[in-house]
């Protein structure tokens, strides 16, 4: 029996939440389903004038993302919690960041990647063209992570907390707002012709501030989650 | 940090700082009216009319320091959960849960004058101004962490999930700033600011700085006074639920 | 050796105990018993620093633990209430995910020999944990015990919904690892069958 070193913890985290999800398709689907539908309410609620929808469709599509990121956010956790795997976590002799980091790959891997694969297809009922769609699926891959990293701060502060539904949504819907502004942005300059690179960046370093402090607010939280 | 460190922070301190709170209150409370009467009346009456807005523009007297105090804090309540976080001393978190509800009450202050200026201003109650799209954001911040601590039974984890909560915000506040004002310049929205102060004459200077010293006076007594009634509280729950000191036997081999 | 010196545990409002000392050597396993709300479970908790202990200090080999940090996670083998499994895994995936993030590379045939052990046999293995009964669950968590490496076991109430044979069966694994030197915390309702030079008890007292 060999000693274990922290890629292996990392890799079996990952490994052990892929697993679950792919054995309980149905919650991932959902997540995924949901985005499927709301990005397709606006046109019936707008109506189904090209010009307006091609407007609105930055703007639809990254807030149904914003918004499938935050139903799916209960999950990250919750479960962990109830059956006692998230108390073993923490007393994995692994920094509990890192592992924590691997846990919102993980989902990020089961309901941001699909939302950002299936996003050039819902645009098409925007009417976006090849390359708007390009922008609007590299600014979702840039963006979707730090919606990630970001919500498991909420979802491990919320955990077990009476009404954590609406109160997960309450705090980390205000943090979602530079993601949106600048994700949303990058496609709304790209359509006015004004260059991409800026927003691109700025999701960029959104993204990198977050790997690095995000983890470490989360683990704080689950340790007095479970005390 | 010894035992005893510990002991002092938990038990002593809030025991001194109760009636401590309760002499400086009436205090600041007087000079919060002193000041605030000042401020109004210079600002009211004194202070001459703009040429551009009229009268209209005297709210400013409010809400750029009720805008200023929201900001301010938030950042002061984020320095009590840090402290509350780092030395574990129960009365940070007890400044940090006084000082929410006075922060998130000038938040509102700062969006309601905001509102009425904009009426005669722009014609229309809300503008999607960038200052003003930021206080709103830092009102739902105020409330997310007064919700969290409601939500949280445990009153050890409710002051500990506010205070990370609390910090998180106080990293996001810039950024979530520096994105509404991006967001404003990339869309054209409003070209006037709501907060951009017309040629400010020094009366008028004078006004805002004497309300802004009035709102922290007024911030200071409300909050010693709330801490006042947050420590009682606690006190209380304690006290019901009974600190009986459970004897233990332990046996040996 | 485990030490606890002057341990005090507050939960909420409610004082659960305060002044707790005592020192567990190693080849003993300390029963620790007590009323329901005595505080058993908290004081596992401390010992397994899930939970900071309100005033006091725990020593593991004379080293505070807070002053080990990760490396005391390193030490121990902790099963509480929870079983942490996860209901859409088998037994033997739960297994050989709990052995490698606990830093051991166990072998499937290892683990299968656990499951074995504790009476789970090739075909419940193969089920999800979720169809399994509670005793059964019980057990498949248990099973960590026989691939654990770790010199100290700290077990919240680890005889509670266990058949006779699983009993025996879990009775002599804590003997045997006591024997070899190692630590046996376990708060308990009932009598522990192993010999009683290795037992040493502790009682909360309500």
């Amino acid at each position: 029996m060999t000693q274990l070193g922290l890629t292996d913890a990392v890799r079996d985290v990952i490994r052990r939440d892929l697993l679950v999800a792919l054995r309980r398709r149905a919650d991932a689907l959902t997540t995924v389903v949901f985005f499927v539908i709301v990005t397709s309410l606006f046109p019936l609620g707008i109506g189904p004038e090209p010009a307006v929808l091609r407007m609105i469709a930055p703007g639809v599509l990254w807030v149904a993302a914003l918004l499938s990121c935050l139903l799916s956010l209960g999950r990250l956790f919750t479960t962990d919690y109830v059956d006692g795997v998230l108390e073993q976590l923490v007393l994995v002799p692994q920094p509990l960041t890192v592992l924590v980091g691997a846990k919102v790959a993980a989902h990020w891997l089961i309901s941001g990647l699909p939302i950002v694969l299936l996003a050039p297809v819902l645009g098409l009922q925007y009417g976006l063209g090849g390359d708007v769609l390009g922008v609007l699926t590299l600014s979702l891959l840039l963006g979707t992570p730090t919606l990630s990293l970001i919500g498991a701060i909420g979802a491990a502060l919320t955990l077990g907390v009476r009404g954590s539904h609406v109160l997960i949504a309450l705090l980390v819907l205000p943090l979602f707002i530079p993601v949106l502004i600048f994700g949303a942005g990058a496609v709304t300059s790209y359509i006015a012709g004004i260059g991409v690179e800026a927003n691109l960046s700025l999701l960029g370093a959104c993204l990198m501030l977050a790997v690095v402090l995000a983890p470490w607010a989360t683990a704080a939280a689950l340790r007095i989650a479970l005390e | 940090m010894s035992v005893t460190d510990i002991n002092w922070f938990k038990y002593s301190s809030p025991q001194a700082l109760y009636p401590l709170a309760g002499k400086l209150t009436p205090w600041f409370s007087a000079l919060a009216v002193i000041l605030m009467g000042a401020g109004l009346y210079i600002g009211l009456l004194l202070a001459p009319t703009d040429f551009q807005q009229g009268d209209s523009y005297r709210i400013i007297f409010v809400h750029v320091p009720a805008a200023w105090m929201s900001m301010f804090l938030y950042v002061v309540m984020a320095l009590w959960a840090a402290i509350g976080l780092g030395l574990k001393a129960r009365p940070s978190y007890m400044m940090a849960q006084a000082i929410a509800p006075t922060g998130a009450m000038f938040t509102f202050l700062a969006l309601l004058t905001g509102s009425l200026w904009g009426k005669p201003t722009w014609g229309t109650w809300w503008v999607w101004d960038a200052r003003l799209t930021s206080e709103l954001i830092l009102f739902f911040l105020y409330l997310g962490v007064m919700l969290l601590r409601t939500s949280i039974d445990d009153a050890r984890r409710a002051d500990r999930a506010s205070a990370v909560f609390a910090l998180v915000g106080v990293v996001n506040v810039p950024i979530i700033y520096f994105s509404v004002q991006w967001w404003n310049t990339l869309h054209q929205g409003a070209s006037v600011s709501a907060t951009a102060a017309p040629k400010m004459a020094a009366m008028m200077l004078l006004a805002m700085l004497i309300m802004s010293l009035g709102f922290w006076m007024y911030s200071i007594a409300v909050i010693l006074a709330r801490l006042r009634c947050v420590i009682r509280e606690r006190e209380e729950r304690s006290s019901v639920a009974g600190q009986v000191e459970r004897p233990v036997a332990v046996g040996g081999v | 050796m485990l030490d606890v010196v002057n341990l005090s545990c507050q939960r909420g409002e409610r004082r659960l105990f305060s002044g707790l000392t005592l020192s567990v050597a190693s080849g003993k396993l300390l029963a620790v018993s007590g009323e329901n709300g005595s505080g058993k479970t908290s004081l596992l908790r401390m010992l397994c620093g899930l939970l900071p202990p309100e005033q006091g200090t725990i020593r593991w080999q004379g080293t505070p633990v807070g002053e080990l940090g990760e490396s005391y996670r390193g030490q121990f083998t902790y099963i509480g209430h929870l079983n942490g499994l996860k209901d859409d895994l088998t037994p033997l995936e739960n297994l050989q995910f709990a052995a490698r993030l606990a830093g051991v590379e166990a072998t499937e045939a290892a683990c299968r020999e656990a499951l074995q052990a504790v009476g789970l046999g090739p075909q419940i293995q193969r089920l999800p944990s979720g169809v399994l009964s509670q005793g059964q669950k019980r057990r498949s968590a248990l099973a960590r015990l026989w691939v654990s490496m770790r010199p100290l076991w700290i077990l919240d109430e680890p005889f509670a919904a266990l058949d006779d044979a699983a009993t025996r069966s879990l009775t002599r694994r804590l003997e045997a690892h006591v024997k070899g030197g190692g630590i046996v915390v376990a708060s308990t309702h009932q009598e522990i069958g192993v010999a009683p030079e290795f037992m040493q008890q502790a009682r909360l007292a309500g």
